[in-house]
């Protein structure tokens, strides 16, 4: 086996979009946490849940195995790790990025050891003003809260920094 | 089965019987903002027991997986406490027991983080952060109707009252085996005690609420007795794996 093979295989199963934020890979996402070929090109892929109840990780179990079968990676297995616990950190800035276009603001960075800080404020990604408010501290996934901007009055998800 | 598959199937039940609670909530909570709420910390808790209860199923050995062990096992055989079956009462008497549970769970879940179990502490450490979020809604809205309107308080004060009385039950260690707690696989709950009152205690007397002076319940949660009210929910979570053995969708 040589690199190229590994990179290539890293690649593939990255491209792999979330179901509920199809905007994002799950590289970006930073739930994509290992890839290994063995010598017989067996893939074995871990990935990490964002939340312990995320109900996308069977879709994206599904959805990387298929992403490597396509590729001509015939055995694929993908493993579920719990531990390291994933943080919003892992989060990549470009999908960061790609999340505030989309309209979801982004995780704020997790101060080093200490609790999670009262958002003081996000910046609107419709228009990017700072005046806005929480509508509610759950949204339509585990991973989002609900804000709502005081400028132009778009509501919008807001990916919980955690 | 041996006490470390107790064990572990009692802490996954607590999660699993108050997630399959909670989402009874769905589409009766006062606002769909709590609707969603609800859902989500529902969610959150059924991700815990699933993993928890796969990891029972690994260690007993037997090829039971985690359907196995949520869908097919009789009343007898469920080990949480009463606290997370009793049946929804009023919305206030859920908030009731949704910070007691989640200020337990926090401490749960902190202690377990250094288990020598590393399944259970990983676990733990994608939990520890989730009940937190659930304590601090819980406390939001205890806040909210303890510190509202007479008609709020009164039902907020009678929904801590109703509830109470279940918590103790979460801190009786004695289902725990002791070579569990000398290996550092299991933590005493019993020692979670005193942490989960400073916390709870906080949040009522922020309220402006009386913490209750009633007698524990008596209660067999870790024995596998259960009360009436765990009959129909077992029922209703299990028929549909039942009447269609391996069917998926
Ligand atoms: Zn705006």
């Amino acid at each position: 086996m040589t690199v190229s093979t590994y990179a290539r295989a890293r690649a593939v199963a990255g491209t792999v979009p979330d179901p509920e934020i199809p905007v994002l890979t799950i590289e970006d996402l930073g739930i994509l946490r290992d890839v290994a070929v063995d010598d017989r090109g067996r893939v074995h892929v871990q990935i990490t849940p964002t939340y312990s109840g995320c109900p996308a990780m069977d879709a994206i179990r599904a959805d990387v195995v298929e992403a490597l079968e396509r590729e001509g990676y015939a055995a694929v297995t993908v493993e579920l790790v719990l531990s390291p616990a994933w943080t919003t950190d892992w989060m990549s800035e470009e999908g960061k990025r790609k999340l505030e276009e989309y309209g979801i603001a982004p995780p704020s960075p997790l101060p080093a050891g200490g609790p999670v800080p009262l958002s003081l404020s996000l910046r609107c990604p419709q228009c990017g003003s700072p005046d806005t408010r929480e509508l509610s501290r759950f949204g339509s996934t585990a991973c989002k809260s609900l804000w709502v901007c005081n400028v132009c009055r778009e509501p919008f998800d807001h990916f919980k920094s955690i | 089965m041996t006490e470390h598959v107790r064990y572990v199937l009692a802490l996954a039940d607590d999660v699993l019987v108050a997630s399959q609670r909670l989402g009874g909530w769905i589409a009766r909570a006062p606002e769909l903002e709590e609707d969603v709420a609800l859902a989500n910390i529902g969610l959150d808790l059924l991700g815990q027991a699933r993993s928890l209860l796969t990891h029972a199923g690994a260690l007993e050995g037997e090829g039971r997986d985690e359907d196995a062990l949520a869908y097919f096992r009789d009343e007898r055989d469920f080990l949480n406490v009463h606290l997370v079956e009793r049946s929804h009462g009023d919305f206030a008497a859920t908030m009731a027991r949704l910070l007691l549970l989640s200020t337990y769970l926090h401490e749960l879940w902190t202690a377990l983080l250094t288990s020598t179990d590393d399944t259970l502490a990983a676990v733990a450490a994608k939990a520890v952060k989730e009940v937190d979020y659930h304590a601090d809604h819980a406390r939001m809205w205890v806040l909210r109707l303890g510190d509202g309107t007479e008609e709020s308080h009164r039902r907020m004060q009678a929904g801590l009252e109703a509830e109470w009385p279940y918590a103790e039950e979460l801190f009786d260690g004695s289902y725990v085996d002791a070579a569990l707690l000398e290996t550092g696989v299991a933590v005493d709950p019993s020692t979670l005690r005193e942490r989960w009152a400073g916390r709870v205690v906080a949040v009522v007397e922020e309220a402006t609420l009386t913490v209750p002076t009633s007698r524990p319940a008596v209660t067999g949660g870790r024995r596998g007795i259960h009360t009436e009210e765990m009959g129909y929910l077992l029922a209703e979570m299990q028929h549909l794996a039942r009447s269609h053995p391996g069917a998926s969708w």
